[in-house]
């Protein structure tokens, strides 16, 4: 807008000079505020406005004044010298030199000085006593930390019917996340209502699970594809397998038709090597081990059965509770049964009966964890019963270490990544153990109590540092141990594996004792008739039963019977103390009392 | 002055011993075993840094006083035995 002030002039005054005089303002132009342009506006509230409270400073820049600079040497000569002596004439150098040696102190002085000086030249010469000493040991940073975990953080369950977490795997990079699998393992008691989701917890936050995964059945194992950490493999309570995508939401990618599944509920499932990085494998209660595609999940690439006597019965089949597998050795794999053998087998074997190799029997109970040491794979660590085992593959006849029997039974059972003499095992009683069998072979070198119920499943992370476990009601705490069970100790490998081997000695130097000693009696009953090997299995189970119970009925009659002589023979002597008694009978009472006692203390049946 | 001489011998025919010298307040060589330019060297030096030294023992502790000075150093050590007047040098190759 333009604002004008116009003014008139005469052209006759143009050029005149100008003369100034003092006038009131005036108003020319008034523009009042015009409130319809308001509405071009838009009221804006709240207004982010930033506004940084902080000391104002300045920057300056300053440069100093030049300083000149100048390199000089130095020529020393000699000096030192009285006045009167030239030092470049050597006559007089020589003649002041023999006046100083004249001098009584100098003669002194020098005897003094000549043997302190010749006591530090013999000393030099004796040894050196700048010597390093103690260069081979490096400074032993020694851990006098004893070993202690603690808890980083809690995941509860946060269903109402609370289940049990069976299985828990590490998101493979960088650890951040968490798949717990939750489901009932009491055969049929699991509640109504209850939820067959399964979640996908980040470690940061612990208050809610990140993805909810929901499958048809409730899930007993769950593992994170190691190539694709997307991808998630899982088995269920019913025997199907299910492959998830996380990209792609939480129903299921992928899910095993029933027909060709597992009949029982899958208590192994396994990502295996391969270039496509989508095969797999599960074993299940049912005695089956079966091979997968996840891109074709209807029908498995492969069944083997487990049946050890080679026939391929399924009747006759091992329900498989735990399943191992070792990247390094691609086509062995490992089966732990509820029977408590393990069963070696071989993938790439031409004949179905040549695909198991091998047994390993000595747990009373289903083998809940297989897992072969990380740094030695010919070692194998098996947990089930009350104990925890280490075999070897070379010994097929018992294991070659193994803990004492415990209160608990153990649940669950894994190697550490990174230190190659410790375990973690963890117990019904809600105990976490970590064994170290350098340190200590007894008993576990630390032994936590993590929660009230029962602990079911562990994973270790890979830098060995944290453990995740979890328990009956679906929590799975997080754990990080001290430094010294996460670093490797220096021999540690060493005396390891010469552990290992000791062992393996020792248990085959045993098994060969015992097949001398059984050669022995075999040799002296072969003149007494053989019964048909095959039959044997099935009736000495039998006959044992009934022999044990006659024994034991036995030794009943025969102790019976000796309590009831006793008590006759200790008859005749009651009827004579009413007679003591009519005099003193506090006094009898006791001295009967002794006589029996002095006798047999149980016998009581004599008395009047 | 016999004893003198047989002492700087004894001194100057141990094991390792590359030199001697006896040296005085002003840093003046008396005897040496080592040829002119090495000796005034070390004299000079030498001379310098024992003061240095006794008037630090001295500083910390003015009841203290410097009886002998080592210096090892890769090549060999120089061991000054130093007295009111006079500095006695000798220096040793240490044998290792």
């Amino acid at each position: 807008m333009e604002i004008v002030y116009v003014y008139v002039k005469k052209r006759s005054e143009f050029g005149k000079h100008c003369n100034f005089s003092d006038r009131q303002a005036e108003l020319n132009i008034d523009i009042p505020p015009n409130p319809e342009l308001a509405k071009q506006f838009m009221e804006r509230n709240p207004v982010d406005t930033g506004i940084q409270c902080s000391i104002s400073m300045s920057e300056h820049e300053a440069n100093t004044e030049r300083f000149e600079m100048e390199t000089r040497g130095v020529n020393h000569i000699e000096g030192g010298w009285p006045k009167d002596v030239n030092p470049l004439e050597l006559e007089q150098t020589i003649r002041f030199r023999k006046k100083v040696e004249k001098d009584e102190n100098y003669v002194n002085t020098i005897m003094q000085l000549g043997s302190v000086v010749e006591h530090c030249i013999k000393q030099n010469n004796a040894i050196d006593i700048y010597q390093e000493y103690f260069d081979d040991e490096d400074a032993v940073e020694v851990m006098e930390e004893a070993p202690s975990a603690k808890t980083v953080s809690v995941f509860r369950d946060p269903q109402e019917i609370k289940r049990t977490a069976t299985h828990i795997s590490l998101h493979p990079d960088g650890n951040r996340k968490l798949a717990v699998a939750y489901s009932c393992l009491n055969f049929q008691r699991a509640p109504e209502g209850m939820s067959n989701e399964s979640y996908i917890w980040d470690l940061e936050n612990p208050n809610r699970p990140e993805i909810v995964l929901k499958p048809s059945s409730p899930l007993v194992t769950l593992e994170y594809n190691p190539k694709d950490s997307h991808v998630l493999l899982a088995g269920c309570y019913n025997g199907q397998i299910a492959c998830w995508d996380t990209r792609k939401g939480s129903l299921v990618a992928e899910l095993s038709t029933i027909e060709f599944s597992h009949r029982d509920p899958v208590y192994g499932t396994i990502w295996l090597q391969s270039k496509t990085g989508t095969e797999c494998f599960s074993a299940s209660t049912d005695g089956q081990v079966m091979w997968w595609d996840v891109r074709k999940m209807s029908e498995p690439t492969e069944v083997v059965i487990m049946d050890i006597t080679k026939k391929e019965l399924l009747e006759r089949a091992l329900g498989a509770t735990s399943l191992e597998f070792e990247a390094t050795l691609p086509t062995k794999f490992m089966v732990g049964t509820e029977q408590g053998i393990v069963i070696s087998c071989n993938r790439k074997a031409k004949t179905p009966a040549e695909k198991i190799v091998c047994t390993f029997s000595g747990h009373h109970g289903p083998i809940y964890a297989l897992q072969r040491n990380p740094f030695y794979p010919k070692n194998f660590l098996t947990v089930g019963d009350w104990t925890a085992r280490i075999w070897s593959e070379d010994s097929r006849e018992s294991s070659i270490m193994w803990t004492k029997y415990h209160m608990a039974y153990l649940t669950d059972g894994a190697w550490s990544p990174v230190r190659p003499a410790v375990f973690f095992t963890t117990k019904m009683d809600g105990t976490l153990d970590i064994w170290d069998f350098v340190f200590k072979q007894c008993d576990p070198a630390l032994s936590l109590k993590v929660c009230d119920e029962a602990l079911f499943c562990l994973r270790v992370q890979d830098n060995g540092c944290f453990i995740a476990c979890g328990s009956q009601l679906g929590t799975t705490t997080l754990l990080e141990v001290s430094n010294g069970l996460c670093t490797l100790q220096r021999n540690e490998k060493n005396m390891v594996s010469s552990i290992f081997e000791r062992e393996t000695r020792r248990e085959k130097i045993m098994e060969t004792r015992h097949r001398e000693m059984r050669l022995k009696k075999k040799s002296k009953a072969e003149g007494r008739e053989s019964y048909p090997s095959e039959e044997k299995p099935a009736l000495n189970p039998e006959q044992l039963v009934t022999e044990a119970e006659e024994e034991f009925f036995n030794v009943i009659f025969t102790e019976l019977k000796r309590r009831e002589a006793e008590a006759m023979k200790e008859k005749p002597k009651p009827l004579k103390l009413p007679s003591l008694q009519t005099e003193d009978e506090v006094e009898g009472e006791e001295q009967g009392e002794e006589e029996r006692d002095g006798e047999e203390s149980p016998t009581l049946e004599g008395q009047p | 002055m016999a004893e003198v001489e047989e002492t700087l011998k004894r001194i100057q025919s141990h094991k390792g011993v590359i030199g001697t010298m006896v040296v005085n307040a002003e840093g003046i060589p008396i005897r040496t075993t080592l040829d002119n330019s090495t000796t005034v060297q070390y004299a000079g030096l030498l001379h310098q840094l024992t003061m240095k030294a006794k008037s630090t023992v001295r500083d910390i502790d003015p009841q203290n006083d410097l009886t002998f000075l080592r210096i090892r150093s890769k090549k060999h050590e120089i061991m000054v035995a130093p007295d009111k007047e006079y500095l006695l040098i000798a220096i040793q190759n240490p044998c290792e």
